[in-house]
């Protein structure tokens, strides 16, 4: 089993998990993404998990890229379709902890199925997607996730489509694990990726961050640190609340917390339970490694 | 090594293409699988869905050809032997992860029981017309391995045929059938494990300190490892280094992707396999594959009860194409009669490589059904005058 290495007190304490040569990353400053994964981070340390056994997998996009930052088995796929490639993974070796890593667009719109169908089958996999309420790489165009009213390069008089409750969606489609919290909330996002760790099944976190480059600025929303001041005036945390309410509108109220925390059998305990059921001793088994 | 008995259904039996598809992929160690059905070709995943489980290994039926298509990716990076089976509309939604797999030097199989299209097209009837896509359906420069079955043994013997390509050159291999290979009945001979020869995962036998995940042995491929093993490696679709990473330039661009085409042409030779008939003092060679081939050696020998020398060649690897055979076949024969059911496709190859040396005739349709002999036989009377 490895470990990560002890470090000098002089050394930010996250650095042996990440590809130092890979640095510097490709984000904005002010982007909220590298909080999160430095809380990733933070969270693969507390939880003492065997980094030999966990796995990064990233659709395409600016979260997208955190697979390509970090020291572990990692996996950059096509756009949309992390999510199949890890249930393949976690199938093929079901000691592995895979974690999906992506964004809004991805994982939602052009991964909407996956998304859906992933969690109705309860494949055990960590779900974190960074919601910026914009496709970021691409130059600001309208998300699934973009707020009424806001604009994005292909909004340019705002949106005027409902977005996406992500929460609600999760559980309606069958997550056993449910949170949502912003990027200013990061003690919060560790342990809600520590929990999400040790929960088997389809866990799902949202994590609201600010993209300062293309949607603050073309929405008139100030800089970064302004977004840290409304995510704590303006973020609630309901844990438990109904899913159904938590939508966010443009400049509103972020109900954050831990909404879902369920046990359900995940599809490897359904797969082995229902094979196991028919065919008796038979039954050979997943194999696969 | 030699084939796992646990896969191996030893024996004679009387099989459909499709099921002795799936037992040519469970002898060559099949042990994931992921697919989405659709006619005609989901005969194979029923099949391997009721034989897994008491085998030893999954199949899992997705949400869509895409999850299906790269599902077996991630199973493949998880350690295990993959495919996925698939036709006509399905096979579209299939080529962005050709591409990854390409790209990504993943093995894997894909099999594509062809029907006739565009579009929905013929479900449930034949066609050839997904030859051009296999090679060039994913956008940017790559190379594959195809082959193409006449019959349901060579559905078993060249599934076998397939994983070990995809193995040995790291590479995803398409599965060329058609709607009547998949759905014909006859005799299968599944001979045992210790007579099926399966080449083994390229696993490195470096540390983790010294592995390069895209660092090309000598033949140009790459080791591989897999995940769980603590090499902590990075796979990406980006054009990347040999360490894995992306490289956003033109000098990574020429280097990784010159290489993934290389891999496969300079080794064209030793992958082609064809299968030729009274070629020996052929005047007029037929070029036909798949379930065409078969109605094609029937027009051969009413030419030859007719006494001209007629021939067949039939390429069994059609991807990488056999140009070399092709070439030679070209200077000393009259004419070459290529037949394929579509208005057009390896046609352009054989041209190509006959590069007007002889005379090239073409003898297509649509799909949904078979030539009939008489049809060749008639282009063949034309051409012998």
């Amino acid at each position: 089993m490895s470990t990560l290495p002890a470090v000098e007190p002089a050394v930010n304490p996250v650095e042996p998990f990440l590809r130092t040569d890979r640095m510097p990353h490709i984000w904005c400053p002010g982007c909220g993404i590298g909080t999160t994964v430095n809380c990733f981070a933070r969270a693969l340390v507390e939880a003492k998990l065997n980094l030999d056994r966990v796995a990064i997998v990233s659709g395409i996009g600016c979260t997208g890229r955190v697979a390509g930052y970090v020291k572990l088995d990692s996996f950059h796929t096509t756009h949309g379709r992390a999510i199949p490639f890890a249930t393949g993974l976690k199938l093929a070796n079901p000691d592995l902890t895979v974690v999906v890593y992506s964004g809004d667009g991805d994982l939602i719109a052009i991964g909407g199925n996956h998304f859906i169908h992933a969690a109705r089958r309860n494949v055990d996999l960590k779900v974190i997607c960074v919601n910026n309420f914009i496709y970021g790489m691409t130059g600001g165009q309208v998300a699934p996730t973009t707020p009424l009213s806001a604009t994005a390069t292909t909004a340019p008089y705002g949106c005027f489509e409902r977005p996406f409750n992500l929460p609600y969606l999760a559980e309606s489609s069958g997550a056993v694990y449910v949170a949502r919290w912003t990027s200013f909330h990061v003690r919060h996002i560790t342990r809600a990726m520590i929990e999400a760790f040790n929960k088997k099944g389809f866990s799902f976190i949202e994590i609201i961050t600010p993209c300062p480059t293309l949607y603050l600025r073309r929405n008139k929303l100030g800089d970064s640190l302004d977004t840290m001041r409304y995510y704590k005036q303006k973020s609630v945390i309901k844990n438990g609340a109904n899913t159904k309410d938590v939508e966010i509108g443009l400049g509103g109220e972020i109900v954050c917390g831990k909404f879902v925390d369920i046990e359900r059998p995940t599809l490897h305990d359904a797969m082995r339970a229902q094979l196991s059921q028919s065919l008796g001793g038979r039954y050979a088994g997943p194999g696969g490694r | 090594m030699k084939a796992n008995p646990a896969g191996v259904l030893a024996g004679v039996h009387f099989l459909d293409g499709d099921q002795a598809c799936c037992e040519g992929a469970l002898a060559a160690g099949a042990n994931f699988a992921a697919g989405y059905p659709i006619t005609p070709s989901t005969e194979v995943v029923e099949r391997f869905a009721a034989r897994i489980p008491t085998v030893g290994g999954i199949f899992i039926q997705l949400e869509d050809e895409l999850a299906s298509s790269i599902a077996i990716l991630g199973a493949a990076w998880a350690g295990a032997k993959t495919f996925t089976v698939t036709s006509g509309p399905g096979f579209s939604l299939m080529m962005e992860h050709i591409g990854l797999a390409a790209m990504t030097e993943t093995p894997c199989v894909i099999v594509n029981v062809q029907r006739g299209g565009p579009s929905t097209g013929l479900p449930t009837l034949p066609g050839q017309a997904d030859m051009m896509q296999a090679r060039w359906g994913s956008h940017g420069d790559y190379e594959i391995i195809a082959l193409c079955p006449n019959s349901p043994q060579e559905c078993f013997d060249l599934m076998i045929h397939a994983f070990n390509f995809s193995e040995q050159y790291r590479v995803p291999v398409l599965f060329l059938m058609d709607e009547c290979v998949g759905h014909m009945t006859e005799k299968v001979i599944i001979p045992p494990a210790d007579h099926l020869d399966i080449f083994p995962r390229r696993y490195t036998s470096r540390p983790p300190s010294e592995y390069k995940p895209y660092k090309p042995a000598a033949d140009g491929i790459p080791e591989m490892v897999k995940a769980g093993d603590g090499y902590h490696f990075h796979i990406t679709g980006l054009t990347h280094d040999e360490q894995g990473y992306p490289a956003m330039n033109w000098r990574a661009q020429e280097k990784l992707v010159r290489r993934l085409v290389d891999k496969i042409r300079r080794h064209a030779q030793e992958i082609a396999i064809y299968d030729e008939r009274e070629i020996e003092d052929a005047e007029i060679v037929i070029v036909a594959y798949g379930i065409t081939s078969r109605v094609a050696q029937r027009a051969m020998q009413m030419a030859r009860d007719e006494g001209i020398k007629a021939g067949l060649h039939r390429p069994i690897v059609v991807w990488p194409f056999p140009e070399k055979r092709i070439r030679e076949l070209a200077d000393k024969v009259k004419a070459l009669v290529v037949v394929e059911m579509n208005y057009g496709q390896m046609v352009y190859e054989v041209e190509r490589c006959a590069a007007g040396k002889t005379r090239t005739e073409f003898v297509g349709h649509g799909g949904g059904t078979v030539h009939e002999p008489e049809e060749i036989l008639k282009v063949i009377r034309e051409v012998a005058r």
